[in-house]
């Protein structure tokens, strides 16, 4: 029977530690929407997200209560609408109304947010890809809620660089169109190479077309827990430090899977993935870069942080796969820069860099995230920086992402605020050195030599 | 039987029992277990508890026992016990 020992323990992680679901996302597929007509298009996916979702807001709140953990977001993943909009759209626009829709759905239903504005383009771009990208920073521009993400590449087909260099221009473009909010559009622009099916986590959450016609999939976190267990282990082995991060990391998504279950059964759809992840949010003590610090580093950036990054996601995917009966998504530590106070404090001190954060990803998931970089950037400098990314992703087999904003009239050493759980991120430096020539070839990278395990 | 795990933490004071004890039978709430201990002059209590029988909605006790908690200076926490089975149990 459970001691008294036990339930201040969870109580305290909760209340003390941050220990949060953060997000119960709701797939759903869009693939029998699908009409030439946009009008009725249009009219099909507003009934199909309304009435699939009107009850997970109250559910996520009903299960918050009756087991005493927040969940701090609810939150719609679509179909590529890439794949849904083929038939019906015939200029940019005409995408737009699509995510006007699915604005309008997720106000309706109340999630804070609703993903899937997105095209899969690893190999080549449809005419109606292209359209789809096209539209994305007026889109963005005109919505709230809705996420757009675009994954170019994958160790499958290799990474398509007409699309990696045109998603510069486009980053550019969407933050252009609200330099008067500091480019906050480029938050929900996301960049992948192998992007996941069945990711629960903004902005690049979309449900895949192997996918069900519904399913839930739930996020954790809880970095401020792991880093209160570490600090007890201060001084100790890897091998100490190591299970201590593997025990807590059982717990927390044994959190995420009861949830997960609960969910599905209340709602009546199928529990799809627990992502085993630490995402960071700007509270303090709920940050990645603390656990690295309790690790035994000065900060986030010094040298051994790639290990120390390396164990800690490994770990965390260890004891998160015994505890969870399906596990999926991006899976492991999320290092956004302005999402994590720690991160925000290490580049403040001179600690961390771009270059830094791009050897960190080849050891964690995601990518370059929420990183603000000064607006003169160019395209082509980011579309160098997209590639280099997509790049990691290919050759190790693994997921990766960029999320970079662009802040349009600012600089480095300048401060851009997002609010809420985006918090706010010093203006990062770029290397200044050009790749035009790069960029520009046009065509594609080959897949590389280990995709072909047939 | 779905079981339901009652905390309560605070500054100890005359009456917490009582009080806590009398809410639930008003509430046809039936305990099955208490533990209860005084830490450096902190009242902690665990309950384990059968809400079946209970015609009030979860959300509602959970409320109702929040204020209650409020009033006598304590906080009084109701959640599944399946959280805490999960989380310890393999």
């Amino acid at each position: 029977m459970i001691n008294m020992y036990e339930v201040a323990e969870t109580n305290k992680m909760i209340e003390k530690e941050n220990l949060d679901v953060r997000t119960i996302t709701l797939g759903i597929s869009l693939l029998d929407c699908i009409d030439s007509d946009l009008k009725k298009l249009n009219d099909n996916i507003y009934t199909k997200i309304t009435t699939v979702a009107k009850d997970l807001v109250e559910t996520g709140q009903e299960i918050e209560k009756e087991f005493g953990i927040p969940i701090v977001n609810k939150r719609i993943s679509v179909t590529p609408i890439a794949l849904i909009g083929g038939s019906a759209c015939r200029k940019p626009e005409d995408f737009v109304t699509i995510a006007q829709t699915m604005d309008r759905a997720a106000k309706k239903v109340g999630v804070n947010l609703i993903g899937g504005y997105s095209a899969l383009v690893s190999k080549g771009m449809t005419k109606a890809d292209e359209l789809l990208i096209h539209s994305i920073p007026e889109a963005l521009k005109v919505t709230e809620r809705v996420c757009s993400s675009v994954n170019l590449g994958s160790t499958k087909t290799g990474i398509n660089m007409d699309a990696v260099k045109l998603m510069g221009e486009i980053l550019l473009e969407t933050a252009e169109l609200t330099k008067e909010q500091d480019s906050v559009s480029c938050m929900k622009l996301v960049v992948f190479c192998n992007a996941p099916d069945d990711n629960p986590f903004m902005a690049g959450a979309f449900h895949g077309v192997t996918e069900a016609d519904a399913i839930i999939n739930v996020g954790v976190s809880g970095p401020g827990v792991v880093k209160t267990a570490l600090s007890k282990v201060r001084g100790e082995s890897f091998e100490v430090l190591c299970e201590t991060i593997k025990k807590t990391a059982f717990k927390v998504t044994r959190v995420g899977q009861l949830v997960a279950q609960e969910a599905s059964k209340r709602l009546h759809i199928p529990f799809g993935i627990v992502d085993l992840s630490l995402a960071p949010t700007p509270a303090i003590g709920d940050s990645v870069a603390d656990i690295l610090c309790e690790c035994g580093l000065e900060y986030a950036g010094a040298p051994g942080t790639t290990a120390a990054l390396a164990l800690l996601n490994d770990q965390v995917k260890k004891g998160g796969v015994m505890a969870s009966s399906y596990v999926g998504g991006l899976s492991g530590a999320f290092i956004p820069v302005s999402e994590d106070q720690g991160m925000i404090d290490a580049v403040q001190a001179g600690a961390l860099t771009l270059e830094k954060l791009e050897a960190m990803t080849c050891v964690c998931s995601v990518g370059l995230d929420m990183i603000a970089i000064p607006g003169d950037t160019k395209a082509t400098t980011i579309s160098g920086m997209i590639a280099d990314e997509m790049a990691i992703g290919m050759i190790n087999q693994k997921t990766t992402a960029v999320r970079l904003i662009p802040v349009i009239g600012k600089g480095v050493g300048e401060t851009v605020e997002f609010g809420g759980l985006f918090g706010y991120a010093p203006i990062m430096p770029v290397n200044q050195f050009s790749c035009d020539d790069f960029v520009n070839r046009g065509g594609r990278i080959p897949a590389p030599i280990h995709s072909f395990k047939n | 039987m779905k079981r339901t795990i009652i905390t309560v933490v605070g500054k100890d004071t005359v009456g917490i029992i009582a009080r806590v004890c009398t809410y639930l039978a008003e509430n046809k709430i039936n305990i099955l277990d208490i533990s209860q201990t005084i830490v450096q002059g902190y009242f902690n209590m665990m309950m384990i508890v059968n809400m079946e029988e209970s015609t009030q909605k979860f959300d509602v006790i959970v409320s109702e026992l929040d204020k209650l908690g409020e009033d006598i200076g304590v906080s009084i926490k109701c959640q599944r016990e399946d959280i805490f089975d999960k989380m310890h149990r393999i």
